[in-house]
């Protein structure tokens, strides 16, 4: 069947294997054939594309919960969403979440994916304590950082290159309430708004969208939103009719067909603007919204996707080190005003420290992640970005990415070669290959 | 809270059903031949929504233990769900009578055996349900699957009887008719897309008609439709078609 990622760019043929056993899975890979694990397939390009894909679907149970201790155990293909949905009535919630709760636990470790707390609480490695991988030839190996820590390290951040993890151990952080208290700041412009940042290190969520189009002195104007978990006694202060644990169901939009792609700036646009001029008419603001709301609000319009019509889009993300953030920063965000292609909003996070996982994205610095609508302009625009990029000593996202050279992807992931080593030590027959590792060349 | 016993609660339809049970606060009991194959599930559902799970051994063909295998149910259930099938092969079945036979003894043989015991049961209580999943291949015989499809049409009309018997007793009986659905059952076969549900789709459906007293159910809600027509073509017509 046809099968693309998130960004519907590119698209290939596929066959697509289930299995609801390691015993099913086991003999899925005697067969010939070059695979890669997908989980829901919200890696933006061809990471989770191969001519031959094991989806985890039919692997997503729960197998085990401390109740005192918060830690849970569950196969790979479980859902981001249904962790949640079984958990925060208890009083726990995720340790770290990415944008969409529309992943899997597998896609979330091979990913090694960030939220707007990884300044504290750094990516999902930080709070793995255990996981199975099944590799190639059909062996499990458990692992964690200090049982089989090469492959534990390899596997967090290994976009499925390693094996297929099928469980994973992980601790959940307790919450008194399912609202999130979140504080709103305008920033004027770039500086402004890495100010914020820094101000607001200790909050533990924080993140920022970022006005693409502005220019000038007022280049990176955006707004700052950071938030805290509403503790019981919180939410009595604000509402006493909201129950705590539990949040109104929300409506969700779907839709439903690849729409033209100038309806996604101007959604966009609209939003940005009446939050930056009419909702926040102080220079903070600050209110109690539900979790939804606050870490997943892309979430509620089902396949938001289709808006950027049939060609697809594709996401650049790129990371750049502390040192070099501001300068790098300023010139790259002109390119892409002065190109007029990207998306109106870009999304800018500061990363903190980050474990020693090898192919893992985040490092100590500023990401800033767009979308572009597919054209062929947008190719040549990247090539430049790709320069600035290396020249400012920063990388790529892996599981946003769809076009980078492999040129660049040796020069900017510094332990590139280690972890070929390792891929090929644990995965000696080349069982795993994605589309995307083949073009990189690991 | 009630306790649902499941029949064949390995098939995918069936687990689709324990969620949908559970997750309204149901406790299940599941039957499967082989019960280690589900103890990751049992994990599972006990851990998503805190209610009581059990699995046990059971074999639809080894009608000699049913009598024993429901005698020994504690607590006795409140609804039983019958989603044993097997398809078998078309083929094979018309030249090989021993195939044919383990069609017909796990379509229809099996169901009647442990089906009675159950209605026996429930009409003592009076009160309970029964759902039986069926087929729309037992609608009208096809030249493809004719062997599983009789075993089905079986099947319907006993239900169609427990039905009627049961109703002065207060116990209800659903028949299901899935069409095409995405299940090992049907991993092999090249199915319509439009015309394929998920099992999650079809437990919603059945789980809804459960509770709202159907009699029958053709799940997704279009194959109403399909075999209406499937129905309406004249037989002199229907026997030249390649169907
Ligand atoms: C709206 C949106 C917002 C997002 N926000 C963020 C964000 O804030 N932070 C962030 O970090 N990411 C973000 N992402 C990216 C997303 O979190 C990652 O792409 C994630 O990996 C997707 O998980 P998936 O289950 O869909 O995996 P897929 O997209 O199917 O696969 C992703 C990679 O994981 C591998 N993989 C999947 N399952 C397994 C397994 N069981 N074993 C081994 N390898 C496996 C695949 O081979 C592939 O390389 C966002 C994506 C979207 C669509
Ligand atoms: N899938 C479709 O398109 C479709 C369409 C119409 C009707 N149906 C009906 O839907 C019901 C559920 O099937 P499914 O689609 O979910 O397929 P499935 O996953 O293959 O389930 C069938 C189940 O029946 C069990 N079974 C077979 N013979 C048995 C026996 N002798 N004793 C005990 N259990 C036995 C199997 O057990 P094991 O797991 O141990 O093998 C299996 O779990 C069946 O009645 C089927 O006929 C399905």
């Amino acid at each position: 069947m046809q099968l693309s990622g998130w960004g519907n760019y590119p698209k290939i043929k596929a066959k697509v294997h289930r299995f609801a056993t390691a015993e099913d899975l086991q003999s899925l890979l005697e067969c010939n054939g070059e695979y890669i694990v997908r989980g829901l397939g919200r890696s933006y390009g061809d990471s989770s594309l191969a001519s031959h894909v094991i989806s985890t679907d039919n692997f997503n149970r729960i197998l085990s919960f401390d109740e005192n201790k918060g830690v849970v155990c569950c196969q790979a293909g479980i859902q981001l969403k249904e962790i949640l949905n079984v958990f925060i009535p208890r009083g726990w919630f995720l340790p770290v979440t990415p944008g969409t709760k529309f992943i899997t636990i597998g896609g979330a470790i091979a990913s090694d994916v960030h939220g707007k707390n990884h300044h504290v609480d750094g990516s999902f490695s930080r709070h793995l304590l255990e996981m199975t991988v099944m590799l190639g030839d059909g062996r499990v190996i458990k692992c964690s950082p200090g049982l089989e820590k090469d492959l534990f390290w390899a596997t967090c951040g290994g976009m499925g290159l390693t094996g297929v993890i099928l469980t994973a151990t992980f601790r959940l952080i307790r919450i008194e309430t399912a609202y999130i208290h979140q504080e709103t700041l305008k920033a004027r412009n770039l500086e402004h708004v890495m100010e914020l940042f820094e101000a607001s290190n200790e909050w533990t969520y924080s993140v920022a969208w970022i006005d693409c189009r502005s220019r000038g002195k007022n280049l990176g104007r955006s707004l700052l939103m950071r938030g805290e978990h509403v503790t019981s006694a919180g939410l009595n202060e604000v509402s006493s009719s909201r129950s705590s644990l539990k949040i109104p169901v929300n409506r969700c939009l779907s839709v439903p067909f690849d729409c033209p792609e100038f309806l996604m700036n101007q959604y966009t646009i609209k939003a940005f603007n009446m939050l930056y001029y009419q909702r926040i008419r102080n220079s903070i603001e600050s209110s109690a919204v539900d979790y939804n709301q606050f870490f997943y609000p892309l979430d509620s319009v089902h396949h938001w996707n289709r808006i950027y019509g049939k060609r697809g889009f594709i996401q650049y993300q790129f990371v750049l080190p502390r040192s070099t953030s501001e300068a790098g920063m300023q010139r790259i965000l002109q390119e892409i005003a002065k190109s007029g292609l990207g998306s109106f909003l870009a999304v800018l996070k500061l990363f903190g420290p980050q474990e020693e996982s090898i192919l893992s994205f985040p490092e100590p610095g500023y990401t800033l992640g767009l979308d572009f609508p597919f054209k062929p302009e947008v190719i040549q625009l990247f090539n430049k970005l790709d320069y600035l990029v290396l020249h400012y000593g920063g990388k790529l996202y892996l599981t946003k990415d769809a076009c980078m050279s492999s040129y660049m992807f040796k020069n900017s992931y510094q332990d590139n070669q280690k972890f070929s080593s390792l891929k090929w030590r644990f995965d000696i027959s080349g069982k795993f290959q994605s589309i995307q590792s083949k073009r990189l060349e690991i | 809270m009630q306790t649902i016993l499941i029949l064949g609660a390995n098939s995918d339809i069936a687990k689709a059903l324990a969620h949908e049970y559970a997750e309204h606060g149901y406790h299940l009991c599941l039957a499967v031949r082989n019960s280690e194959r589900l103890d990751e599930d049992v994990h599972d559902l006990k851990i998503r929504y805190q209610v009581e799970v059990q699995s046990l051994e059971f074999d639809a063909e080894d009608y000699a233990s049913h009598e024993d295998f429901y005698h020994k149910l504690s607590p006795k259930p409140h609804g039983v769900i019958w989603a044993i099938g097997y398809l078998g092969d078309q083929q094979q079945a018309q030249v090989d009578f021993e195939h044919a036979e383990m069609i017909v003894r796990a379509n229809y043989l099996g169901a009647i055996s442990i089906l009675n015991i159950v209605a026996n049961d429930l009409e003592s209580r009076k009160s309970g349900f029964i759902v039986g999943i069926s087929s729309v291949a037992g609608d009208r015989g096809r030249q493809s699957n004719y062997i599983y499809g009789s075993a089905k049409a079986g099947l319907t009309a006993y239900l169609a009887g427990l039905r009627n018997r049961l109703y002065s007793s207060n116990v209800h009986v659903l028949t299901v008719k899935p069409g095409y659905v995405y299940t090992k059952m049907s991993s092999h076969l090249n199915l319509p897309p439009k015309l394929t549900a998920q099992p999650a789709d079809v437990a919603k459906d059945i789980f809804q008609a459960q509770q709202k007293l159907k009699n029958i159910l053709y799940t997704k809600w279009y194959w109403n439709f399909i075999m209406m027509i499937v129905k309406l073509i004249p037989e002199g017509i229907f026997k030249k078609l390649s169907l």
